[in-house]
């Protein structure tokens, strides 16, 4: 059990990190330190620089936390952290009391 | 209909829909008052969360701080909204497994001590103050506004009515009459910016209509480049184009960003829902419907601006539209003319402009502005209070958790009985709305200045001390207070000189490395960061109870 709560972390921790990473990427490099090389980028009205800071980075807020949801369920699923999993479990232990 | 009647009417449905859902979610348990027992479906708490958020600020002036600011207003579009993929990856879920009632719980107990847990409750209580108080003050100012009352009665209105839902209910009063809050704040910041954006461009969706093209009786060509045209025919900078350095906008950037994630009214939303998946699900819903907003404020900054310059610019002043004077009688709009010639001079220059505009403006006299119907005018003043009254709720309750359960419960007075604890935090929150009033009433002239003061003090104490007691085991009382005491000492000490000894230095010349004090706080995160890290090194290991909560607060537990 310790042992798969210790792969269970680790995995987690890859998640957040690339995730993060992202994060990262979107909030400062696109939108603040490289904001005025993106902006000869040019979409319809739009210099990409400038959507990226007022628009586009906060729809990938968005975005990010909506997949860390999907992909932290497949890893409960994975590693029978399920809500249904941990209701089962406390009922088992309760009944081999 | 008379847009007074009206404005009276819609905000009067409004508040009587607060009282009723008041009066059907009474709370009778502390766990019911602090967190509403933790049975908020996400989708509710993510609305909830949503309304605590965004604050009279967020409604009433972000969009008019942009529109002045232009790019580098996207410091508050990223920093307020930046904040919650920290919440929902890192904070969130493994506060919700912990499973107590507020932040100063998990600080004490994490770091096995009653000083640690006193540094979170001073901190709690000092940003949630600082907050209210503007959010009161919005209050009388819309009221003042629209229903033409006295400004202090106006406060004293707004305090009725929160005092009445939080202290019957609770958590569980303020998350229910949040969810309403958020449905009537919405509708009334969209419907303006849609009529907006297909006056302007013929888009419905304001998001796209920002960078479309514009209808012929507004001069055609992107609205972008035509503000960015229309400014620099004026002097002004280009709108599109940022004035201040790089650096000092990433510092402030991350600074709102962290100071988000560690303010505890917004974290204590996630102790209310039932298990850690419903944590990480209504914080994705929080993020959604606070990106609505976010993303139609710098669109409605951009519209009002090339409108107003449109509508004001070289114009005869008597041939202003009625807006026009309306807002000039409440002083929002004041015009000189000071070459005497009868026309609006509005140009960046100081000694030739004619024209002071409010940036409050913005969003107040849109729909007045676009030649809206009276009835949208009437939802924009109930939005406006449902805004501030959303977010002055959520903050009162952390005051009063901080005094009866951290302060008297968990320190002073540990065999209070539940029933006693119960009356405890009424009174507290009574006693917070009343000092909260107060300063409604007689704002200190020091209100903006402390809200830089609130994000800074939050992302330099409770965002390192909250992320280091989750991903590390071996961070200790030692490290966790020597941190967050350097955090919090560093950057206080700042801020009070440039803000209150010394405002005349406070200008990029004299900024320690270019660092404006919004943007220190994230200096100061970092410093909390290190010596926390440093200490703890130096000091003994946490003992194994501890390691042992945090290795199981890693792992979702039983949902409630």
């Amino acid at each position: 059990m310790q042992k798969d709560d210790n792969k269970y972390w680790q995995e987690n921790i890859r998640i957040l990190t690339v995730l993060l990473g992202i994060w990262f990427v979107v909030s400062f490099l696109m939108s603040v330190i490289f904001v005025d090389q993106l902006d000869a980028i040019r979409i319809g009205g739009f210099k990409l620089g400038f959507w990226m800071a007022q628009q586009g980075s906060i729809y990938v807020y968005v975005i990010i936390v909506f997949v860390y949801l999907k992909l932290m369920d497949k890893l409960d699923h994975k590693h029978h952290h399920d809500e249904k999993d941990i209701l089962a479990q406390e009922e088992a232990e309760e009944l081999s009391q | 209909m008379n847009l007074q009647v009206l404005t009276y009417i819609t905000v009067g449905i409004t508040f009587l829909i607060y009282i009723a859902i008041a009066i059907w979610s009474r709370a009778s348990s502390t766990k019911e008052f602090y967190i509403a027992g933790a049975h908020v479906p996400p989708l509710a708490n993510g609305l909830a969360t949503a309304a605590d958020w965004m604050s009279a600020a967020s409604f009433i002036s972000m969009a008019g701080i942009v529109s002045y600011m232009g790019r580098d207003g996207s410091v508050y579009l990223m920093g307020w909204t930046g904040g919650y993929v920290l919440l929902a990856l890192m904070i969130a879920p493994y506060l919700r497994d912990f499973g107590k009632f507020t932040v100063p719980d998990f600080i004490g107990d994490r770091y096995y001590s009653q000083f640690a847990r006193m540094v979170a409750v001073v901190c709690a209580i000092f940003v949630s103050f600082t907050y209210v108080a503007g959010q009161m003050r919005g209050v009388g100012v819309v009221f003042s506004r629209f229903l033409e009352v006295d400004i202090n009665l106006g406060v004293l209105i707004g305090m009725g009515i929160v005092f009445f839902y939080a202290v019957l209910g609770g958590m569980k009063g303020i998350t229910y009459t949040q969810v309403a809050q958020y449905c009537v704040l919405i509708f009334a910041y969209m419907v303006p910016a849609v009529f907006i954006s297909i006056l302007m461009t013929g888009n419905i969706i304001p998001q796209l209509g920002f960078g479309a093209e514009l209808n012929d009786s507004f001069g055609g060509g992107y609205l972008l480049d035509r503000l960015d045209g229309l400014h620099e025919e004026l002097g002004f900078a280009a709108y599109t184009e940022g004035v201040r350095s790089n650096l000092d906008v990433l510092f402030i950037t991350a600074a709102l960003i962290m100071g988000t994630a560690g303010l505890p009214h917004v974290i204590i939303r996630f102790f209310t829902v039932p298990s850690v998946r419903a944590a990480r699900k209504s914080a994705g819903y929080a993020i959604l419907f606070i990106a609505i907003l976010y993303t139609t404020a710098p669109a409605i900054a951009a519209f009002a601006r090339t409108n107003l310059i449109n509508t004001v610019n070289n114009a005869e002043y008597v041939s202003m539209p009625g807006w026009f004077k309306t807002w000039e009688n409440t002083s929002l709009i004041r015009f000189e003319d000071k070459n005497g010639d009868g026309l609006i001079q509005y140009v960046a220059d100081a000694e030739v402009n004619e024209l002071t505009v409010d940036r409050d403006i913005i969003v107040l006299a849109n729909p007045e502005i676009a030649k809206l119907p009276n009835w949208v005018i009437a939802l924009v003043a109930a939005g406006g209070l449902a805004a501030a009254l959303s977010t002055a709720a959520g903050l009162l309750l952390v005051i009063s958790t901080a005094i009866s359960h951290d302060l008297l419960k968990r320190n002073l007075m540990p065999d209070i009985s539940e029933k006693q604890e119960l009356s405890f935090a009424r009174i507290a929150i009574l006693f917070a709305v009343c000092v909260a009033g107060y300063f409604g009433i007689n704002p200190p002239g020091f209100v903006a200045q402390v809200v830089a003061f609130a994000f800074g003090l939050a992302a330099s104490s409770f965002f390192p001390a909250i992320v280091l007691g989750i991903f590390s085991t071996r961070m200790n009382r030692e490290g966790a207070i020597s941190g967050m005491i350097a955090g919090i000492v560093f950057t206080a000490t700042y801020i009070i000189y440039f803000k209150f000894i010394n405002p005349a230095a406070d200008t990029a010349t004299n900024w320690w490395l270019g660092i404006s004090p919004e943007g220190i706080g994230t200096l100061g995160m970092l410093i909390n960061f290190a010596v926390a890290i440093g200490v703890c090194r130096l000091t003994a290991e946490p003992p194994q109870e501890i390691k042992d909560m945090v290795l199981d607060i890693r792992v979702p537990g039983k949902p409630d």
